[in-house]
């Protein structure tokens, strides 16, 4: 019991992360109907601008903790925006019209382009850093010695998802930007025929998706406290799978599919077997597409002649 | 032209707030922690170098003249220092961009003239280059030019020619992305490296299998994953690529983990093994026909191998073309629907196309697996499979001259300039993009219909 519930709290708080990408992938697939296979990296780069806004930091003598996360979560959070807003005016808006493939390969050159130049500038050995927050309260001890524990850092990255995931469904939903976006999700031309600028509208939700891409970014780092050039390529897969497995295009669908994930994961690695919870989450994705392609949360896909 | 300066200092502070924490901030492990050091003068060099590269491409896409300043400056920064080994590429490389926009525009311009003044005369057709070509591939061995380097270089081109080939039945014909190719590819090569080292079977009787369990495992994956739409069929294809990559790193008992499997037997040649002393049982090439034993025999011997697996490949691919299933697939490609009304059954030209694809990947396998002697996952990464599209989508997707351009372009030359090596990647990925980006129509503008309707019946 006590064992299961810890892999509840590890597999919450991976699936919160999983769950924040997601939503960066649903809501431009709900848009444009394309995957943004570059999203991963843009988690990436945020991650990174945490790790070296922290050597900065450190070095500028910022000693107060508490300061210098909330600064490096905002400056992190809006360049990385900027990153989102850049790749899609230059990879992607050029494409609006054209085949359906072409934004994907596109998005596959954008990410390998992306990976290739953090690799270059920062090089390609895992950056480590210490720990800034650490301690926790245990929740259960058992008799072997074994404590359930939730540590302060789980209980910091699950506050500002919910706080984030609320924030962003309240966004969607009440104000005239989510309108104008979930009026370009039906019908774009219609939308900017009652005057909506379609693009600024499309621009503004990479923006919103990078962002949430570099919240999640900062978190994995404050987690795990590694970062590489290459930790976007799976966890972006991982959130790509959630984002499917919720059915790509719905929001809450994203968050509960993003939690479904981080839970496969934590549980298969601490049941079954480490090695193979990749392989356990690419199977998932696999099963889902093959056998409820529209995901939990979906709507059916209309392909209109 | 002042619009155009303020367009481009916006894009250039835009290039400098991007380039800030990244190129700014170089970050190293110190004694205790991360130490960094500052860079400033990088992030100024990047934001000069993207105004030059905004400013001057606008005047390219207008076929102005003028853009050709920017040519000037990236020559020039050839023989200048920078900050970094990296923004002199990117100053180099933004000359060389703008210089090709240029000529694109130009190009195109000209392209809208009446055809009688622009039509080139080519001296011979494609055919008789490609024939031409091949003859210079067989011949290339012989000549002084053929260092073991070269060779060796040569051998690594055609093995790209030939897995871009076979990636181009399936992305290139049907239309299907597929993003898990070296999932193909790595079953191939560990498929004849274990069948080699645990039944003893040669090289020419795995080749085949190889080929067949490939394309096996693609009609296995197929089935199911075909009834997708192209972009989710992509993404299940790199899930694929993915689990067979860690299914490899993993399975320690059969495939060796990471440390891979090594001593894989060489391929023979009617049994006349390359070395220096033959295992029991076997005679040497160079005994059987005395000659004095020359390493460079082996690597001539696997140069032909790779050449005629590639031709073969080459051959069929371009034969698959002309058959019905070959239009199937182009009708598949152009458009889904009309296909489907026409009464071709889609699921099984797909199926088709995705494990005949497979199965170009397991020969590749298994000729990898033989040249190097040695397999492991590390070979079989996503970054594999990226390469060989992007080889296929910068040939111009579809065109087989194409491919064979772009694979001397993108394995060729990094090799030969060593000092390039490392921005290989980074040029596939810019590649990518502005090659979808500068063809709107992408995929469909380089691929000629084989049959067209005609006004005049033939005579």
């Amino acid at each position: 019991m006590a064992y299961f519930l810890q892999q509840l709290i590890n597999g919450l708080t991976l699936g919160a992360v999983y769950g924040l990408i997601a939503i960066g992938y649903t809501m431009v697939y709900g848009i444009i109907g394309m995957i943004n296979f570059a999203h991963g990296e843009i988690f990436m780069i945020g991650a990174f601008i945490t790790v070296i806004g922290f050597a900065v930091l450190s070095a500028a003598g910022v000693s107060s903790v508490a300061l210098a996360l909330l600064i490096i979560l905002v400056v992190s959070v809006l360049i990385t925006s900027l990153y989102g807003w850049s790749i899609e005016r230059v990879a992607y808006r050029p494409l609006r019209k054209s085949t359906r493939l072409a934004p994907l390969i596109s998005a596959i050159g954008m990410s390998v382009l992306l990976q290739n130049y953090v690799q270059l500038l920062q090089g390609a050995r895992v950056k480590t850093m210490e720990p800034v927050l650490q301690g926790g309260i245990t929740l259960m001890q058992r008799a072997d010695g074994f404590a359930v524990s939730l540590s302060y850092l789980q209980m910091v990255i699950l506050v500002l998802t919910i706080s984030l995931m609320a924030s962003i469904s309240l966004l969607v939903s009440r104000t005239p930007l989510g309108r104008a976006q979930r009026a370009c999700e039906q019908d774009k031309i219609m939308a900017a025929l009652v005057g909506i600028n379609v693009d600024r509208t499309i621009s503004t939700t990479f923006v919103l998706g990078a962002a949430l891409a570099a919240v999640a970014g900062f978190m994995v780092t404050m987690y795990y406290g590694v970062v590489d050039f290459y930790m976007g390529f799976l966890a972006g897969m991982k959130a790509f799978a959630a984002a499917v497995l919720g059915g790509i295009g719905s929001l809450p669908g994203a968050m509960i599919g993003g939690v479904m994930i981080g839970m496969i994961e934590s549980f298969w690695g601490g049941y079954v077997n480490a090695e193979y919870k990749d392989v356990a989450v690419f199977g998932v994705l696999m099963m889902v597409l093959i056998v409820r392609p529209n995901g939990l949360f979906g709507r059916p896909e209309i392909e209109k002649v | 032209m002042q619009a155009r300066i303020k367009d481009a200092l916006i894009t250039a502070l835009i290039a400098a707030i991007l380039a800030l924490p990244l190129a700014g901030v170089r970050t190293e492990d110190g004694v205790n922690g991360l130490v960094f050091e500052n860079r400033l003068g990088a992030v100024a060099a990047a934001a000069a170098i993207v105004f030059a590269g905004r400013l001057f491409w606008g005047m390219a896409r207008d076929a102005q003249p003028a853009s050709l300043i920017a040519t000037l400056i990236g020559m020039v920064s050839l023989f200048v220092d920078f900050p970094t080994a990296f923004l002199k590429t990117a100053a180099v490389g933004m000359g060389v961009v703008v210089g090709l926009r240029f000529l694109f525009a130009k190009f195109s311009r000209m392209e809208n003239k009446p055809a009688a003044l622009t039509k080139i005369k080519m001296p011979f057709s494609l055919s008789a280059f490609s024939y031409l070509l091949i003859i210079a591939a067989i011949i290339f061995p012989f000549t002084p030019l053929a260092s073991r380097y070269a060779l060796d270089v040569a051998i690594m081109v055609m093995t790209y020619i030939m897995l871009a080939w076979g990636l181009n039945i399936t992305v290139g014909y049907a239309g299907l992305l597929d993003l898990g190719y070296a999932g193909f590819y790595a079953l191939g090569a560990y498929c004849y490296a274990l069948l080699a080292q645990q039944t003893g079977i040669g090289f020419w009787a795995c080749l085949p299998l190889a080929g067949l369990v490939a394309a096996g495992a693609g009609l296995i994956l197929g089935a199911p994953v075909l009834r997708l739409r192209g972009d989710y069929f992509a993404v299940v294809t790199l899930g694929f690529g993915e689990i067979v990559r860690l299914v490899l790193i993993n399975w320690t008992n059969l495939t060796g983990g990471p440390n891979g499997v090594a001593d894989i037997p060489r391929p023979t040649l009617f049994g006349l093994e390359f070395a220096h002393t033959a295992t029991e049982g076997h005679t040497t090439f160079n005994d059987f026909f005395h000659l004095d034993f020359n390493p460079v025999q082996r690597v001539i011997f696997i140069y032909f191998i790779i050449l005629f697996l590639a031709l073969l490949v080459g051959w069929f691919a371009t034969r698959l073309r002309r058959l019905p299933l070959g239009r199937a697939w182009e009708a598949f490609r152009e458009d889904e629907i009309a296909c489907a009304s026409l009464g071709i059954n889609r699921t099984w030209i797909k199926l088709a196309a995705y494990s005949l694809g497979a199965m170009v990947a397991g020969l590749a396998g298994a000729f990898f697996a033989a040249r190097q002697g040695f397999v492991s996952p590390e070979s079989f990464t996503f970054t594999e499979s990226a390469t060989i599209l992007a080889i296929v989508i910068l040939g111009g997707i579809g065109h087989p001259l194409g491919i064979v351009l772009a694979a001397f372009f993108i394995i060729g030359l990094p090799e030969l300039f060593r000092g390039f090596e490392q921005y290989r990647m980074l040029a596939f990925g810019l590649g990518m993009v502005l090659i979808m980006v500068w063809r709107p129509g992408g995929m469909m503008e380089s691929r000629e219909p084989t049959v067209k309707l005609s006004e005049q019946p033939h005579a």
